[in-house]
């Protein structure tokens, strides 16, 4: 900790130095150059929440986030409803996520009940998360190229992203709200196929994602409105918390599904993709990277798996008996580390259920990555945060 | 004799009876084109408030493109659109902006609530921070029910929005 | 509806449960959590006290006078550099409100697997004014930067005023909020 850093609401740049005004206004100081902006939450470079930005001519001065218009208190509500209940409605901040955003609720619960999932069970979990994070990534990527003014880049992720959703509604019965991950193992077994269909899949999705390359990654507009955008230093990745691809792509080294690897991420070659440069450019490249990371996980899943077995245990009451538990259980989801932070008193319900979600934890790096930019560049630095309004509010 | 019979007390009783006689003699076949212009350019707002978002970006992509029936696609300013997708949950920070997007749009302007959420706070309905439906904040046109809805029935929503207009009066928007 | 029924989970709750675990002595804790544990004890003696010693899992509470210096302490000597999250819990029976750091570390690769989880109490009050009353605990904003949006959530969820942060404003929830703070045990919602 070398440098002390500003807070959030004392980022002030470059104070307007010029004594320059523009005519005809009737601006009588300089401070009154400076002008406020209300960004959302119905703007196209926003989403579901509001960005107050000051803007000197072109360049943001100061920004401050203002989430909170997608808050449905998710936590309140799961200390009303039991265990099992609370599986469909904490899926609903990502559904294009839910997978990855049950996981680690699931393996909580199993850590407080003290219960081993079988092993084909674990194998389908790795499937279905792997293939959940490639839907997220492509819809990510689908909104960040409308941002950024590429129609390609919507029209192509968002079409391919149907091949997976198709293997996901096979697999689960639902488009994008599974509710597949239970306490215990999974809910249904694959279906019958299901393998051959998917590895056909997954191979052409592979081949498939590759093609962007050509189209937006080695796009001379594309590098040119994101390369040396929105900065971020190894450090103060570090000390802001960030996570996920915001982290990964400041160089340092770090993915759960590696460091503590959960369920049967041991047993799998992972590589994990690291960029050093901190911008907006490395902040779009690590999840396309990452996704074809997930189609390897997916096919040594797939080969590894144990062909048949029970997917699911049946719960039993807690060995430890009536016990005042808490537990805190993470995994890497599309977006970074999600965690999940579980007291029990004993009852059907949770005490306390507490969601730390990547979104909110990278939220508070906009601010410093948006001072002294021009706000033409706000979205796509914005975006480029991997941030999904709906989950930061819960 | 018509001079004496129109005095500047009654002028504008007459000048409205005119604009009946007139609306009664070409205002069926005018209404007519007048909807049928509208039903083929719904431009939605770029207002999205919860995770049925997610799905409404599915319904122009390109398996779905729901650009075909004549809904564009939700980019471009507010005062040009005339049709709100009401992508989900409502909460009670949300509700204040969604009706000052409404007011803000020009006549005519249809309203769909898309997902549980919108209609009757769905999943949410014990939350303390979520409607129990937008009904109470902006009339609503078409419900499509569903959590979230696929795409496939979001396009049904809208075509029977565009039924709809096809059998509504123009005259009241012009 | 079969397959929810075998999953249905023990659903009596009349015995009241067993607040504090008392330690099992026979039971081996992992040895490289447990040097954690035995740093901290080691500097601060009774000042903090270990909740639980798991597996990648270290709890350790203190009381709010000395909540500032043990996170330097842990920051400074034990190489943790970030807090993942801060979560507020209710607890009306014993008139406080605890306030948990899960702290992690990315900069040291053998605490990749960590996390330290700093607790600390602060006074409840029956009729929250939050703010202006004795619900108080000292920021953590100048010890670990990344606390700073998450303190603001547990002030308007909770009512903990955290002194010297730097902006104790509203963050999620409506600006025209005038309820209890929502998280809290005895905010209730009508009719469950």
């Amino acid at each position: 900790m070398t440098t002390e850093l500003p807070t959030t609401s004392e980022i002030q740049i470059d104070k307007p130095s010029l004594n320059w005004l523009p005519p005809g206004l009737g601006l009588q100081k300089v401070d009154e150059r400076i002008m406020t902006l209300n960004v959302g939450p119905q703007h196209p470079g926003s989403g579901h929440m509001r960005l107050i930005v000051q803007i000197d001519g072109d360049y943001i001065i100061a920004c401050d986030p203002d989430p909170g218009y997608v808050h449905r208190g998710e936590e309140k509500m799961a200390e009303y409803r039991n265990y099992i209940l609370n599986i469909p409605h904490l899926e609903r901040p990502v559904i294009h996520d839910s997978c990855n955003v049950l996981y680690p609720y699931v393996l909580g619960v199993e850590e407080l009940l003290g219960i081993e999932v079988p092993e084909r069970a674990k194998y389908v979990r790795v499937i279905a998360s792997e293939l959940n994070r490639c839907i997220y990534i492509m819809y990510w990527l689908a909104i960040y190229g409308i941002f950024l003014g590429h129609s390609t880049m919507f029209m192509w992720p968002a079409g391919d992203r149907e091949l997976l959703i198709d293997l996901m509604e096979k697999m689960t019965g639902a488009r994008v709200t599974h509710a597949h991950f239970v306490p215990g193992g999974v809910r249904n077994d694959l279906p019958p196929n299901f393998e051959e269909v998917c590895l056909r899949q997954v191979n052409y999705f592979e081949k498939r994602i590759k093609e962007y390359a050509a189209v937006f990654y080695d796009n001379p507009i594309l590098i040119s409105r994101t390369q040396d955008t929105g900065v971020l230093s190894r450090q103060d990745a570090i000390r802001l918390g960030t996570t996920g691809s915001v982290l990964r792509a400041s160089g340092v080294d770090y993915d759960l599904r590696k460091k503590e690897p959960y369920d049967v991420y041991d047993e799998l070659d992972i590589h994990t993709n690291v960029m050093k440069e901190g911008d907006a450019y490395a902040r779009s490249k690590i999840p396309w990277l990452d996704m074809m990371e997930s189609c390897n996980i997916i096919r040594q899943a797939l080969q590894k798996m144990p062909k048949s077995g029970s997917v699911r245990v049946k719960l039993k009451p807690n060995p430890k008996g009536k016990v005042f538990d808490s537990v805190y259980k993470r995994v890497e989801s599309g977006r970074g580390s999600l965690g999940y932070y579980i007291v029990s008193d004993a009852k059907p319900e949770p005490y306390r259920l507490k969601m730390s979600v990547p979104s909110f934890r990278n939220l508070i790096a906009l601010p410093y990555l948006l001072k002294g930019e021009k706000l033409g560049n706000m979205p796509s630095v914005y975006w480029s945060l991997n941030y999904w309004p709906v989950e930061a509010d819960r | 004799m018509l001079k004496d019979l129109v005095t500047p007390e009654n002028a504008n009783v007459f000048v409205g009876k005119l604009g009946d006689i007139l609306e009664k003699a070409i205002g069926k076949p005018l209404g007519y084109a007048i909807n049928w212009g509208r039903i083929w350019s719904l431009w939605p707002v770029h207002i999205e408030t919860a995770c049925c978002s997610v799905e409404f970006g599915a319904a122009s992509s390109p398996r779905y493109d729901v650009e075909r029936f004549g809904i564009i696609e939700a980019f471009g300013s507010l005062r040009q659109c005339d049709l709100i997708v009401v992508q989900g949950t409502i909460t009670r920070k949300m509700a204040p902006r969604l009706r000052l997007v409404y007011d803000q749009m020009p006549e005519p302007k249809y309203v769909i609530a898309m997902g549980a959420c919108a209609i009757t706070g769905g999943l949410y309905f014990d939350s303390y921070n979520v409607l129990p439906g937008i009904d109470g904040v902006i009339p609503v046109d078409v419900y499509v029910p569903g959590c979230p809805p696929r795409p496939e029935t979001l396009i049904q929503g809208c075509i029977l929005l565009q039924e709809k207009i096809k059998r509504m009066k123009a005259r009241t928007f012009v | 509806m079969s397959s929810d029924s075998e999953t249905s989970v023990d659903a009596e709750s009349e015995e009241t449960p067993v607040v504090k675990k008392p330690e099992e002595k026979q039971v081996e804790l992992p040895a490289f959590e447990k040097g954690i544990s035995d740093k901290i004890i080691e500097k601060f003696g009774d000042k903090v006290y270990v909740t639980f010693v798991k597996e990648d899992r270290v709890g350790i509470g203190t009381s709010r006078e000395n909540v500032h210096d043990v996170a330097e302490f842990i920051r400074d000597a034990l190489n943790y550099d970030h807090v993942e999250s801060v979560s507020g819990v209710d607890y009306p029976q014993d008139k406080e409100i605890e306030v948990v750091y899960h702290i992690g570390s990315y900069s040291d690769p053998s605490l990749a697997r960590q996390i330290l989880a700093l607790s600390t109490r602060a006074q409840r009050e029956e009729n929250p004014i939050p703010g202006n009353d004795a619900t108080k605990l000292p920021t953590l904003r100048d010890v670990f930067y990344s606390v700073e949006f998450h303190e603001r959530e547990v002030f308007e969820m909770f009512g903990v005023y955290f002194e010297g942060h730097p902006d104790n404003r509203r963050l999620l929830l409506p600006e025209d909020w005038a309820d209890l703070p929502p998280l809290r045990k005895d905010f209730t919602i009508k009719g469950r």
